[in-house]
């Protein structure tokens, strides 16, 4: 007995470890306080200046747009990359797996470093056109697409796709419409890993980035290094609302695989 | 030509030979040439010769290696405690252990700042436990997803087995569940590890100016010496490999993958 409160005790220190901070952070961005320790009155200053400091309203967005672009591009180029991997001989096959791994296990300083020195220093690419920008962040991002659409295709059933070919559809339509459909779950799961791997990601945006664009994380990097007090308290705002939404978001997505399974279980019984 | 599913790899081969291939090969030029272009084996032995980068090499190892252990010792039993309970809100709890990973790491980092800052009043006194403590903050989910994954699919047969042929719970742990574990811990470490010698931002933002293989990278960027930079991201990409041939690729991608 004194064991199982031992054990859930320390599953709870550990939880407050991960999230006192976050916590502290949101209940203080909600008053008029510049440092933890000295709690003042209410007050959603703090939000009123995240939302309309152009710095910092621009800087999210770009944040986001960046995001959505390369891991959009990413998601077209890694589930084409998968299926082509899939269907090539060993060798062609192999090689595109092993190029792949690359990213994912390199350090993100080095992919970084390494994209700035072919892009900009040997092909003189401007940072300002934001071709290494998005160019480093897809390469970031896109091994993880193919990572995680691969092991859908591997369980496909390839039958049908020769059905469809024998039943007279092109190879184009019957990949768009019987081998797409198929691996779309693992298609969402790797848009969504990209699109949290490009919003946390430091080191590729800080070595490809234009001078004048920040994402979150450089702008916050530096901000931290001597900011206004009004900038830094309004990032406590934005945390607080980066975490809102992250718990939306697993909520949503929870209720929806809930329930999904609730009508697949309902269907199966009837 | 007529269109099959295997050319649907060639983009993406190409794709890969631009960004991933070419950065590399480009890598090592810079690194063994100087600035005019001259064949040079200066970055490599300036780099194992010099107090300074030797300095920072030992002192990244020791910040990795305190880091992954405070890791282990943290993240082993709570996977362990969660994937053995019989809790009913095993699944938030697991929830709650990813979620950090989705929530920006600078963002984090600030909060567990003004934390610290609270608790030691003064954070440049303690440089190197605020890395330690920073980079266990940021990294700790990567360490308990793996491990909790890994025990959470032993068969508990083999526990019941264990206990029935007379083993008591401590040796029933030691004996069967650890070394079963073993996978879960290696795709941990190698996710705490590297990060743990490369990302300097981290010490950055918790006031620790010393320097680790990754600020030496940045601080060859920030002076534009693309030899020196490519040097040092040659030695940690070959530190990297040899790392990853060691841990026995310990379902790398499936740990960094399963993170949906």
């Amino acid at each position: 007995m004194a064991w199982k409160v031992c054990k859930r005790l320390f599953l709870i220190l550990v939880l407050l470890f991960l999230y006192l901070p976050i916590l502290l952070l949101a209940v203080y961005s909600f008053t008029s306080s510049t440092n933890i320790g000295a709690i003042r009155g209410f007050s959603i200053h703090n939000y009123v200046t995240l939302f309309t400091t152009p710095e910092l309203t621009g800087m999210i967005s770009g944040t986001v747009l960046l995001a959505l672009g390369a891991a959009g591009i990413a998601t077209v180029l890694g589930t084409i990359g998968a299926i082509g991997a899939f269907y090539s001989r060993r060798n062609a096959s192999a090689f595109i797996t092993t190029l792949n791994q690359i990213p994912v296990i390199n350090a993100d300083v080095v992919t970084g470093f390494s994209i700035c020195v072919l892009l900009v220093v040997v092909l003189h690419i401007g940072k300002d056109s934001y071709i290494p920008l998005v160019a480093g962040h897809v390469t970031l991002c896109a091994p993880f697409v193919f990572l995680s659409v691969m092991p859908r295709i591997r369980q496909m059933d390839s039958s049908i796709y020769e059905a469809a070919l024998d039943l007279g559809a092109t190879p184009f339509r019957a990949l768009m419409e019987v081998v797409v459909p198929q691996i779309v779950p693992g298609i969402v799961s790797g848009f969504a890993l990209a699109v949290t791997l490009s919003l946390d990601d430091y080191f590729i945006a800080m070595y490809t980035k234009p001078a004048t664009f920040d994402t979150i994380s450089t702008y916050v990097v530096n901000a931290t290094k001597g900011a206004q007090t009004s900038i830094k308290t309004a990032l406590w705002a934005l945390s607080t609302v980066i975490f809102l939404l992250v718990v939306l978001v697993v909520l949503v997505s929870n209720l929806r695989t809930r329930r999904l399974a609730a009508a697949q279980d309902g269907s199966l019984t009837r | 030509m007529r269109f099959s599913r295997k050319s649907l790899g060639i983009p993406y081969a190409v794709f890969l030979v631009i960004f991933v291939a070419a950065p590399l090969l480009f890598l090592f030029y810079y690194a063994f040439t100087d600035g005019q272009g001259q064949f040079t084996m200066y970055n490599l032995t300036h780099f194992f010769t010099d107090p300074n980068t030797l300095g920072t090499l030992y002192y990244s190892f020791t910040i990795a290696i305190v880091t992954t252990a405070v890791c282990l010792l943290l993240a082993y039993p709570a996977a362990y405690f969660l994937a053995t309970s019989r809790l009913q809100t095993k699944s938030v709890i697991l929830m709650l252990f990813i979620m950090p990973m989705w929530i920006n790491f600078s963002l984090r980092i600030t909060a567990l700042k003004e934390i610290l800052n609270v608790l030691e009043g003064n954070l440049a006194m303690h440089p190197f436990l605020n890395a330690v403590i920073g980079m266990t903050y940021d990294f700790m989910p990567f360490m308990i997803l793996p491990i909790y994954t890994t025990i959470s699919r032993l068969d508990e047969a083999l526990r019941e087995a264990a206990m029935d042929l007379g083993a008591d719970p401590v040796q029933t742990f030691l004996r069967v569940t650890l070394p079963l574990s073993v996978p879960g811990i290696l795709s941990g470490v190698s996710m705490v590890f590297l990060p743990a010698m490369t990302n300097y931002v981290v010490l950055d933002m918790l006031y620790n100016s010393t320097y680790i293989m990754g600020s030496l990278i940045g601080s060859y960027f920030a002076a534009y010496n693309w030899h020196g930079g490519s040097m040092i991201s040659l030695i940690l990409l070959a530190m990297i490999c040899l790392f990853t041939l060691l841990t026995g690729n310990a379902e790398e991608e499936g740990a960094r993958g399963a993170l949906l």
